[in-house]
């Protein structure tokens, strides 16, 4: 369950500054970016404190 | 916090705050790594980086200033502070009791209870300008110095409210967030510059830097009622805004744990990580701002957050500003328990909270924070000088260390008026010399170390002299 727990952590921080950089490249527009980085936020906030800081 | 541990009640205690701190306790490179990533990307970091751009900073200065002022700021940390930290291995409080005394250590813990009362007050400015987002309440304006409206009072009491029970009762559980949060909150803060980069026209990594001095660090003339900002104004700053922990020596009791002195470069995840590429972030969002919609000079990181990265970015601001404010607010109220010690824990941290939640509704603060960090720095820079005299110089110089544990005397008068002196010369010279804050701190640590020399000197007693 922990290994789940950080791949989703690590995929989260992944969701995180991936879709910025998407939109500063032009591969991704502001709405979606934002949705995207929001569903990472709620995936990081689930997921890491299942295996960090125990 | 390294020396925030866990007891009963769920309550956070400073551990061998009266003793060294034993080698089976030390701690490794890393625990130093993450504490100052953590610490130094908190909400105030969005005021800070927006109010250099109302200062008119240019480009290269703010770049060529903030790295060599951050640089100066670790080398401080790793040659001043930790050296003394891992031979005495003692808290601030402790060693500056031995050196000066009982009741100028109850001075001393009045005055930086304040400070970190104000402190914690700016932080929850800057949660109320997240929360008031989802309530279009009239929140205040860059030059607005009291309440501007029911709604802002109302917003500020309910955040500071629930960041004050939550400091009193579910402090562990806070600082506990505040270690998961920290990884997530960095890269937030790189979010928010690279998209308001590109909100802003720059569509390349190669266009930053032209369209950064055309479009963000101009170097233009300042805001209203703002100091025009240098290179050196920005060195400075970013040397001196950590003033109180580093030359100040406040940070002898997170050292004291360091196996090494030289962990003490861990702080450079702070200073690159909080203090360079937040601000820096900030910053480019202020400019997006100004950009988007020119006259509206307001600096409220809620909405220029929300406006760069949606809600992701209100949550960080959120999070980051309740994170660091509850370690403040649990601060103050421990120097304030240390002058009335029979004080309940919990009375005490919600009286420290409504202080910061009072001072929280006066925008002044928030909107002067480049100030008010220099004073705060200022305010408590002096004794930083006593402990670096009495630790490395007394014997050389033909004085007593610990003057006050040896002699027993409740204040150590050399320390208190190398302290009250020095702090009175500073503002004196800022206010009626015309020199600037953030370049005071530098000339007023010697001043300090020469006066504690020269005072111990006259006044210490025959009898306790080796």
């Amino acid at each position: 369950m922990k290994r789940v727990a950080r791949v989703v952590s690590f995929a989260a921080l992944a969701g995180t500054i991936l879709p910025p950089i998407l939109f500063f490249t032009g591969g991704m527009d502001l709405d979606s970016m934002k949705r995207w980085m929001l569903i990472a936020a709620i995936a990081w906030f689930a997921a890491t404190p299942m295996w960090m800081d125990r | 916090m390294a020396d925030d541990t866990s007891t009963k009640q769920g309550e956070p205690v400073e551990e061998f705050e009266r003793e060294p701190v034993p080698e089976r306790a030390w701690l490794g490179f890393s625990s130093f790594v993450g504490q100052y990533a953590g610490e130094h990307t908190a909400g105030t970091e969005l005021m800070i980086g927006p109010l250099f751009i109302a200062s008119g900073v240019g480009a290269t200065a703010v770049v060529a200033g903030l790295f060599v002022g951050n640089l100066l700021a670790v080398l401080s940390w790793v040659f001043l502070t930790a050296p003394i930290a891992v031979r005495a291995r003692m808290t601030l409080y402790f060693q500056l009791e031995k050196i000066c005394g009982r009741r100028l250590v109850t001075a001393y813990n009045l005055a930086n209870g304040v400070m970190f009362c104000f402190l914690a007050g700016a932080m929850v400015t800057v949660n109320a300008t997240a929360a008031g987002l989802w309530f279009d309440i009239a929140m205040p304006g860059l030059n607005d110095l009291y309440p501007n409206s029911l709604g802002w009072v109302v917003t500020v009491l309910v955040m500071g409210v629930l960041m004050t029970v939550v400091a009193a009762y579910g402090y562990k559980v806070v600082a506990r967030i505040a270690n998961i949060a920290a990884p997530w909150m960095v890269l937030v803060f790189i979010a928010y510059g690279i998209v308001a980069a590109r909100q802003l026209g720059i569509e390349s990594v190669g266009e930053f830097w032209p369209k950064a001095q055309e479009l963000i660090w101009t170097g233009g003339a300042p805001l209203a009622g703002r100091t025009k900002f240098t290179f050196w104004h920005v060195m400075f700053f970013a040397w001196f805004c950590n003033m109180a922990m580093h030359i100040g020596m406040a940070d002898l009791s997170v050292f004291r744990y360091a196996r090494k002195s030289w962990y003490a470069v861990g702080t450079a995840a702070g200073m690159y990580l909080g203090h360079f590429i937040a601000w820096l972030s900030a910053s480019i969002l202020y400019a997006q701002q100004l950009h988007a919609t020119p006259g509206n000079t307001d600096v409220l990181p809620g909405p220029l957050a929300y406006n760069s990265v949606g809600i992701a970015g209100v949550l960080c601001v959120i999070v980051a500003g309740w994170t660091t404010a509850n370690p403040t607010i649990y601060r103050a109220g421990l120097a304030f328990q240390a002058i009335s010690p029979r004080s309940s824990r919990y009375r005490v941290t919600l009286f420290t909270g409504a202080l910061a939640t009072v001072a929280g509704m006066f925008p002044a603060i928030a909107m002067k924070l480049l100030d008010f960090v220099a004073l705060y720095g200022l305010v408590l820079m002096p004794m930083g000088a006593v402990i670096f005299v009495d630790f490395w110089l007394a014997g050389k110089f033909g004085f007593e260390r610990n003057y006050a544990e040896k002699s027993g005397v409740p204040i150590n008068w050399a320390a208190a008026i190398a302290w009250v002196a020095t702090l009175a010369a500073c503002l004196a010279v800022v206010n009626m010399g015309g020199m600037q804050i953030y370049f005071i701190g530098l000339p007023g640590w010697f001043a300090a170390a020469a006066l504690y020399i020269v005072m111990s000197r006259v006044l210490q007693r025959k009898e306790v002299r080796l």
